[in-house]
């Protein structure tokens, strides 16, 4: 059977068909939609974790006790998962456990563009990089397989354009002949203590080179030869965009990416006359192939930055250009917090208290975008706490008084409890706020312990976030409304003032939820035009749902609007308009 | 070698249904007979964002985007959108485009006003462009939520797409309650 799937779609099919029993994932775009598709196949054990780590811990276990596991995480999930897979890659497997990371070059939506494929050399583990959905499908099965063959994790590096890319996939059967996962003891390889690890480095060292070796033989590997004058080296999604731009052009597409197939390589160097190396953000293959006394242009003519398109391939290799209209200068339109967003008000109230706000990743990151203007840093995910703490260790008395931490709940508790574990035990002065919206809306709206419900829609325990901070040793906690204008700013206002560590926690969910009982909307809200004085107050939070109309007589003059399409009924907007313009339909 | 590829970008603003339009589309082509490929980008664009989603469909497609300067159809949601992505079709293509207006941010703050000549600057440039009030004509064919698959009936008469491939997409892609009223707003905008 054929179906247009994506490359998430693909990798969870992938995933199913190889027998995978147990998938664990934090989201992170474009890496998200593979753990809910896998949903689909009721035989994996699929879940959400806290963060990366733990994912990559859980995957660890299921391995260790026979079954197959995978993992998915976005590229700087890795940094998080970076300290069980570079031991891991020592103790290799049981059952296969493939990571699939998904790289996002342009940072489409992420906060850094890193290259994962030197994770793979750092860590010593193989990687493949699929260039679209079928592959995805295949490679994911193949990795599974090398990852029992060699005895070592497997990485799966996707990017953006290729999970997030639909084409045709012919889809197969699960296989069913594994063997039964079971407690079995095997402490010198799975116990890495210096006396054991030493003994299991060499072999990581020969499992590379057996691999590099293969790796030539490889049908995932393959020259293509057609014009010798140039010939490309290529993966990923790259090799679609040189196969577009140059059809004529040779290629040596690698499914393999590391460890690199050296015999192969050499071979395909001695039949070009000009040799390319054509990959996107890092010169990763062109820096070992040089390595390797081989003459290759890459980075010369490829930006380090951003994604390839067929356009600026041509560019770099001097091709003519279709030439479309010039592009003209209209107003842009960024993304914005959604009507009736919880998270509104709290920067508002930031912003009005001239607050140092140290941010964090999250839907709320866009609290850093005018008017509400009131984000001063965004860093990684948990790190809004720790800097607060830091900023405060340098700043004079008065000005510690304006540090405060904002963090997100799924962000609070992927990596932000050590931090206030921190704040308490060291005595920080600074302010937390944790916006409580009982989901990961970013990501577009995943569960997580503190939502009460697994990635299964099972219910589950639900964390309660005062009692959790009240563990940590926090002596001041206050749960506010975070669309009551005036208690938001007073709490804050006061808990700033405060020479200890405390901690606000906001109490309204997100408006996307859909589960019933979560999020209700309220009446609908308009202005009324004869009592508008124009004063534009109501346009100070952004709300999308707002519109200023001008009198339309040249004149700075005009009026609010209220869409009632777009209106939540949150009351926000009615708490600042002074002149009671502003209020609740029937 | 000749690889006959289409090129289709679908544009707009974040929430306005564009990837199920190109989902719809993409499903068409491929019972048709045809390679395709697909992208887009998910994540912040939900928010209220601009919104481009790449279709190509042909013998062999490689580039999961459409080369920049040869996309054949701009299938735009949203005037300003549709505008802004004209550099991305190739002199001569063709624009078929929702007459709809969405203002952005700085718009609705009264920073910014909303272009007012976009509907002459597709015109002055691309002959073969196509205007449709999709609300208008949904709401007059029986359903005003159906306004994309008006658009997308008059994209399909300008593919080499029959007409049982987009009814069986419409079958498989839209919910089984709107199929029937889907598919006749479809056929509406087929003739258009
Ligand atoms: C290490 C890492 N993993 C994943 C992500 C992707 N990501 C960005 S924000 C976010 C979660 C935001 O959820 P929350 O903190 O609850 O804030 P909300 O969006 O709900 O306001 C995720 C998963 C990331 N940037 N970094």
């Amino acid at each position: 059977m054929r179906e247009i799937l994506s490359g998430n779609e693909a990798i969870a099919r992938g995933a199913f068909e190889a027998g995978c029993r147990v998938a664990c994932a934090y989201p992170g775009t474009p890496s998200t939609e593979i753990l809910e598709n896998i949903t689909r196949y009721p035989e994996i054990d699929a879940s959400w974790a806290p963060n990366e780590k733990v994912a990559l811990e859980v995957s660890i276990g299921a391995s260790f006790g026979g079954g197959r596991a995978l993992c998915t995480m976005k590229h700087v999930g890795v940094n998080v998962a970076a300290d069980p897979l570079f031991t891991l890659s020592y103790t290799g497997v049981n059952g296969g456990l493939v990571l699939v990371v998904a790289d996002d070059p342009e940072m489409h939506s992420s906060q850094n563009e890193q290259d994962s494929r030197n994770y793979a050399r750092f860590a010593k583990v193989p990687l493949l990089e699929p260039s679209d959905s079928q592959e995805c499908k295949e490679f994911t099965r193949l990795a599974f397989e090398i990852s029992e063959q060699y005895d070592t994790p497997v990485m799966l590096r996707s990017c953006t354009r290729v999970s997030h890319g639909k084409s045709i996939v012919e889809l197969g059967e699960r296989v069913t002949n594994l063997p039964q996962p079971m407690l079995t003891k095997n402490p010198a390889k799975l116990v890495m203590l210096p006396g054991n690890a030493r003994v299991r480095h060499p072999l990581v060292e020969e499992r590379m080179v057996r691999l590099a070796e293969n790796g030539s033989t490889m049908a995932i590997n393959r020259a293509e030869l057609r014009d010798t004058s140039i010939g490309i080296i290529t993966s990923g999604v790259s090799y679609q965009y040189v196969r577009e731009v140059m059809p004529e052009a040779s290629t040596l597409k690698l499914g393999m990416v590391h460890p690199l197939p050296h015999a192969m390589i050499r071979e395909f160097a001695a039949r070009v006359d000009r040799l390319y190396v054509v990959e996107e953000l890092d010169p990763f293959i062109e820096d070992q192939v040089r390595a390797m006394g081989i003459a290759v242009t890459g980075k010369e003519i490829i930006s380090l930055c951003g994604e390839l398109t067929p356009g600026r391939l041509r560019t770099a290799f001097g091709l003519p250009q279709p030439i479309g209209l010039a592009p003209v200068k209209m107003p842009g339109r960024p993304p914005n917090m959604c009507p009736g967003c919880p998270h509104r008000g709290v920067f508002f109230a930031l912003n009005q208290l001239k607050a140092y706000v140290t941010g964090d990743i999250g839907c709320y990151t866009l609290g850093f975008m005018p008017p509400l203007s009131a984000m001063d840093t965004c860093v990684c995910m948990g790190a809004s706490i720790g800097m607060a703490t830091g900023v405060t260790k340098v700043v004079s008395a008065e000005e510690k008084k304006k540090v405060v931490a904002v963090i997100g709940d799924s962000t609070f508790l992927h990596t932000g409890i050590n931090g206030l574990m921190d704040m308490v035990y060291n005595n920080s002065p600074a302010t937390v706020i944790i916006l409580d919206n009982r989901i990961t809306a970013m990501t577009g709206r995943q569960d997580n312990p503190a939502s009460g419900f697994t990635l299964m829609n099972n219910s589950s325990h639900t964390i309660d976030f005062p009692m959790l901070c009240t563990a940590l040793g926090v002596k001041h906690i206050r749960v506010i409304n975070p669309l009551d204008l005036e208690e938001t700013k007073r709490v804050i206002a006061e808990e700033m003032q405060r020479p200890e560590t405390s901690v606000i926690i906001t109490d309204k969910p997100c408006v996307l939820i859909k589960r019933e009982d979560i999020f209700q909307k309220g009446p609908l809200y308009a202005v009324d035009v004869d009592i508008c004085t124009g004063c534009r107050a109501c346009l100070k939070i952004g709300c999308p749902a707002i519109e200023w109309r001008p009198a339309g007589d040249g004149s700075r003059k005009g009026r609010a609007f209220i869409d009632p399409q777009l209106c939540t009924g949150c009351d926000v907007c009615r708490q600042l308009c002074t002149f009671d313009a502003i209020g609740s339909t029937p | 070698m000749s690889r006959q590829i289409t090129n289709i970008l679908l544009v707009g603003v974040g929430g306005q249904g564009i990837l199920l339009a190109s989902e719809i589309l993409s499903e068409a082509a491929m019972l048709a007979g045809f390679d395709v490929k697909k992208s887009e980008i998910h994540g912040m664009s939900q928010r209220g964002g601009s919104v481009v989603s790449h279709v190509r469909y042909g013998t062999e497609v490689f580039s999961p985007i459409v080369p920049e300067g040869e996309g054949d159809i701009l299938f735009g949601f949203e005037l300003m959108e549709t505008c802004r992505s004209l550099p991305l079709i190739k002199p001569g293509g063709t624009v078929v485009a929702n007459d709809l207006q969405i203002s952005p941010p700085s718009v609705l703050m009264g920073q910014e006003t909303y272009p007012a000549d976009l509907v002459f600057r597709i015109q002055d440039h691309f002959p073969d462009f196509l205007l449709v009030d999709g609300q208008k004509v949904a709401r007059d064919a029986g359903n005003v939520r159906a306004a994309n698959t008006v658009l997308l009936g008059a994209v399909s008469r300008r593919l080499d797409i029959a007409e049982e491939f987009w009814m069986k997409a419409l079958e498989k892609m839209v919910p089984a309650k709107a199929v029937d009223v889907n598919k006749k707003v479809f056929k509406v905008g087929r003739g258009l």
